[in-house]
């Protein structure tokens, strides 16, 4: 097996932008173009645009199609009108997160799931083999598709400006196919940063010309490009949790604080789906006796808490940092953190993080940090 | 980016001025602070610490990571510069100028500094 990372077709173009580049899952990604800092903001005041082809779409398509989705995902897919998306999750059976997925209905049998980078493989393995006695196919579309993110408050003008698609109808989590910069796309009203955006998947034939004409549109209202080190830092702000950090296998959906993307009343298949069983569990233990809870927490100082640190309080470890960084938007380090529940209140008295030794006061806070003002 | 020649360069990236009455200013090349991104803190050795050559001294953290900072020299401190501490982007924006960091009544001449052009050699390979 190779190990060489892939390039997306944006790779030649982020080289001429000067970009640093990051190994990224297996893609050699941007990082930043210039400082982190001025693409947070730019995407929180005006707009950044990101290339995200790395994320993995995968399509199903069938007279079953809906059916072996309702089995393979805890959401409720049978729900989703065409045109529409749907945030969900695909869980072992033990009721363990495998990875956290966009589900886009894109016609009456046809529907793209997009997962994680570093899950893709797993999940396209894992709806393969649960489509067995499926009339439904499954079929790996990762290649087949370039990701373009533009996002923030100019984000709607920009694309306007491109678009003959109705974006005013275009509603948050509905996605529509149409034509950017006179070529074919699906326009996705969609994102990971807190922002109104728009998410536009296209042939990578087409992503240069595309980014082009967005930068053209964009930039006199200032949009710049945008690595994944903002991308992150946006989410966190956002409370968005992050596969690999707030998800994981060892845990199920009630335990990441997010119960209500498990939908126990689907009528499909008679209400069975993989997970089912031990999710029952997981959500009656959430309810009665929760182990841990996701909280935000703010620094009083400015050291910044990192994936992996200690949650103290009265020398006591209470928890784990799963994501931390310095907030652009709020001027501190902030982090998400599972603390034990006795503690995990907002306001707790007495919480630190113990940044290499030393014990840092934080304030324990409700997740998000930052929400967007409509 | 050019290195100024007027300065001596560690491995690890650390920039030393002439001394001027026995005083030496210390700093970041411009090329780790590219590495590093934006700082967002910067906790400098106090003055009337004792650094010595090689050995860590504080600590510069940035969005992605959190880096030792080691003196390229031994001897006291005898300034801080608040201004990177008050603003750590001053690290990223002059780090041979308004973005040094600490100076030094040098004590010890340590061997391995590199000149300019040996530095631009190295942090090039």
């Amino acid at each position: 097996m190779s190990t060489a990372p892939r390039l997306t077709a944006l790779d030649a173009l982020h080289r001429s932008l000067g970009a640093t580049m990051t190994d990224f899952a297996g893609w050699d990604m941007p990082l930043r173009y210039a400082s982190e800092r001025d693409e947070h903001i730019a995407v929180r005041t005006k707009a950044g645009l990101f290339d995200l082809s790395h994320m993995g779409e995968i399509t199903v398509t069938g007279p079953q199609a809906v059916e072996l989705l309702d089995h393979a995902l805890v959401g409720n897919i049978s729900t989703v009108g065409v045109g529409r998306a749907r945030y969900t999750m695909i869980c072992q059976e033990d009721g363990g997160i495998l990875d956290d997925l966009i589900v886009y209905r894109l016609g009456e049998t046809e529907y793209m799931v997009v997962a994680n980078a570093s899950n893709a493989q797993i999940v396209l393995d894992a709806l393969t083999e649960r489509a067995a006695g499926f009339e439904a196919e499954v079929r790996d579309d990762r290649d087949a598709y370039a990701l373009i993110a533009v996002q923030g408050p100019e984000s709607p003008g920009i694309l306007k400006s491109l678009t003959d698609a109705d974006l005013d109808g275009l509603k948050y989590y509905a996605g529509l196919p149409g034509t950017v910069a006179g070529v074919p796309a699906l326009i996705a009203r969609t994102g990971y940063t807190g922002e109104d955006g728009f998410e536009l998947f296209l042939k990578p034939e087409h992503a240069e010309g595309v980014w082009k004409a967005l930068t053209e549109a964009g930039a006199p209202v200032g949009l710049i490009p945008c690595g994944l080190s903002c991308r992150d830092t946006l989410r966190l702000e956002a409370g968005m949790p992050l596969y690999g950090h707030e998800l994981t296998t060892a845990l199920t959906p009630f335990d990441a604080g997010l119960g209500r993307v498990v939908k126990f009343e689907k009528t499909t298949n008679d209400g069975r789906f993989v997970g089912r069983e031990a999710l029952e569990k997981a959500a009656e233990r959430a309810e009665t006796a929760p182990p841990r809870k996701l909280v935000g927490l703010v620094a009083e100082g400015r050291r910044v808490p990192r994936a992996g640190f200690s949650v103290v309080k009265d020398g006591v470890v209470i928890g784990e940092v799963t994501s931390g960084a310095p907030s652009p938007t709020l001027g501190k380090p902030i982090a998400i953190a599972y603390v034990d529940a006795a503690h995990a209140a907002p306001g707790t008295e007495g919480v630190g993080v113990d940044i290499r030794g030393t014990h840092e006061p934080y304030e324990v806070v409700a997740l998000p940090f930052y929400k967007r003002q409509k | 980016m050019s290195n100024p020649q007027q300065l001596r360069y560690t491995k690890e990236h650390e920039w030393l001025s002439a001394a001027e009455d026995g005083v030496a200013t210390v700093g970041i090349t411009e090329f780790a602070a590219n590495a590093l991104g934006d700082v967002v803190y910067a906790q400098l050795p106090a003055v009337g610490d004792t650094v010595a050559a090689g050995e860590t001294c504080g600590e510069l953290e940035s969005t992605k990571s959190v880096s030792d900072l080691y003196s390229p020299v031994s001897g006291e401190v005898v300034a801080a510069n608040q201004d990177v501490v008050d603003d750590p982007s001053l690290v990223n924006t002059a780090p041979f100028e308004g973005g040094w960091l600490f100076k030094v009544r040098v004590a010890g001449e340590p061997d391995e500094l590199l000149s300019a052009d040996e530095y631009t050699a190295f942090s090039a390979g």
